[in-house]
């Protein structure tokens, strides 16, 4: 709420800085996720408030709309493609390699984001799962980048890792927007961003950013620590531990 | 339900506990109920779940171990061990699990991994189901006719008499060359790698129609080097792939060892050709599916891996 009250009474300052253009200020219910024993996935809230010039409402009749966007680190993957061999078994055939794909991205709009803004805008700002700039390593034709890029976001909304909710954000008098976002428990750790767009007349008028970190905490992060840095010690306890659950049930059924 | 998921620190998801602790379970029943390690089942049925193949494939030797300590313990205890035999196998399984780790890498760089870990579990499970139904449906009309089944003459395979440099292995009553075990424990080896499996299904035919071993030490022989090969497995996955999620092992061996024991209690009152039948029968379903799978157009054209 602080944050809110500072913003507020510097607002008239950034308005005198901005001349006409509105800005937003935007906010999200956890800005730390901590993955633990029972982490299903999480829940953000992203809201906040749009401040116009002077504090009024613009009065024509052109509807204003606002675009959340949540994304996870990128990462370098490889996309291969199933093919049928000799018309009897099923393959992996084609591949093609991103440098930089998203690991997660989710987009909220109040509306359909085609009913927005023109494909160029879409592409420059990367909105919606149809505008990803996914960066192929490999010069592939183009008709196969998009067959990939394709087969990727189908992949990816398979897992609710690449969702797309239009509609999901909600604008209150114009001024105070909410939106939902799921985030799955199949996520990467790292920093992921959440950026809000404010969107009038087709164009991008103001956008923020906010950072949220997801890590795994407590015995989680010890397990991924110990597996990736003390690979043979991880290794023994889990041959231990196997040798010691099947002899102690093999002494408990001699018994009973 | 919300209570039993569980975070897998290692598979990177959210699983239900309790079916996964079931899951061992049933595995453990067959395991103990035929004296199999249950690797065959386990590793499918995980990836059927969700889980990442080779998460699914390192996890699934842990269960496999600790399924096989306790009839090691128990076949110990009434002689049921060739120890020499089972150190030949051992050192072979070993340098044939490291190789196994080598041939599994290239297999992920080369994207085929899936696919053939698939054929081979096809192939090896459907020649293998399939002699054993012909064996166990044989066995049971012997034994309905009343016929007293002919004792089967205890033979080593001629390429086996061919070896050099014999030796003795008084427990399995045999003398050949060690070179034999010694190969049959690699290739046991790099299949624990490659398919998660203990192998018992594969050695146990070996050593009594190749090596032909007495009979009496052949559950307990394979299920010895089944412990020590998974262990090896365990250990290769963990520094190689690193990809042993010890949250899900824990998980399978708290249902495997019990239903384990539930099983091998359950196996006594059962005549053993109908039990051999069963387990023809179980093999042969799975090989069924995964032959399925391979030709069916798969419900996901694409797949991802990090690179």
């Amino acid at each position: 709420m602080k944050r809110w009250l500072l913003a507020a009474l510097a607002a008239p300052l950034l308005m005198a800085q901005t001349a006409s253009k509105p800005v937003l200020v935007p906010d999200v219910s956890q800005r730390d996720i901590e993955i633990r024993y029972s982490f299903t996935g999480a829940d953000l809230l992203l809201f906040g408030a749009i401040l116009y010039p002077g504090g009024r409402l613009p009065d024509d009749t052109k509807p204003t709309d606002i675009v959340v966007v949540v994304k996870g680190p990128t990462q370098s993957i490889l996309v291969r493609e199933k093919d049928k061999l000799g018309g009897l078994i099923w393959v992996n055939a084609a591949r093609l390699r991103y440098r930089s794909a998203p690991s997660y991205y989710a987009i909220a709009s109040s509306r359909p984001i085609e009913q927005l803004m023109n494909a160029r805008t879409r592409a420059i700002y990367e909105l919606g799962l149809g505008s990803l700039q996914l960066s192929p390593a490999s010069s592939a034709p183009p008709s196969e980048q998009d067959r990939f890029a394709r087969g990727l976001v189908d992949l990816k909304g398979r897992s609710a890792l690449y969702v797309e909710s239009p509609g999901a954000v909600e604008i209150t008098d114009g001024v105070l927007y909410r939106a939902r976002v799921a985030i799955p428990a199949r996520v990467p750790v790292g920093r992921f961003t959440a950026e809000t767009f404010l969107i009038r007349d087709g164009r991008v008028l103001a956008a923020a950013t906010r950072e949220i970190e997801i890590r795994k905490s407590g015995f989680e992060r010890f397990v991924a620590y110990s597996a990736e840095h003390w690979s043979i010690a991880y290794g023994l306890v889990a041959v231990a531990l196997s040798v010691l659950f099947g002899w102690a049930a093999g002494w408990i059924a001699r018994r009973f | 339900m919300g209570t039993m998921d569980i975070y897998l620190p290692i598979a990177n998801l959210s699983v239900n506990a309790l079916v996964i602790i079931l899951l061992g379970g049933g595995v453990g029943f067959v395991s103990g109920m035929f004296g199999v390690g249950g690797g065959f089942l386990i590793t499918p049925l995980l990836i059927v779940y969700g889980i990442p193949p080779t998460v699914a494939a390192a996890s699934a030797a842990s269960q496999v171990t600790g399924a096989s300590v306790s009839g090691v313990f128990a076949h110990v205890r009434r002689q049921g061990v060739d120890f020499k035999m089972g150190g030949v196998l051992v050192a072979g399984g070993m340098v044939g699990s490291v190789a196994g780790g080598w041939i599994f890498r290239l297999l992920q760089a080369s994207g085929q991994i899936d696919t053939v870990i698939a054929i081979v579990y096809v192939l090896l499970l459907g020649s293998i189901g399939s002699m054993m139904a012909v064996e166990a449906f044989g066995a049971i009309r012997a034994m309905r006719s009343g016929a007293a089944a002919r004792p089967r003459k205890r033979r080593h395979h001629p390429l086996v008499a061919a070896l050099p440099l014999r030796t003795r292995f008084y427990r399995s009553g045999l003398y050949i060359s060690p070179l034999a075990p010694l190969l049959l424990g690699f290739g046991v080896g790099i299949l624990t790698i490659l398919l998660g499996v203990g192998g018992g299904f594969i050695l146990v035919p070996a050593m009594l129609y190749l090596l032909g071993m007495t009979t009496q030490v052949v559950v307990g022989t394979s299920l010895f080097q089944t412990l020590f090969v998974t262990a090896t497995a365990t250990m290769v996955h963990a520094t190689t792939t690193k990809a042993v999620d010890i949250v899900l092992a824990v998980l399978l061996l708290v249902g495997s060892v019990a239903g384990a024991q539930v099983g091998a209690r359950f196996a006594s009152k059962v005549k053993p050709e109908y039990l051999r039948l069963a387990l023809a029968i179980i093999v042969l379903l799975v090989a069924g599916r995964i032959a399925l799978g391979l030709g069916w157009r798969p419900d996901e054209i694409y797949s991802v891996e990090l690179s």
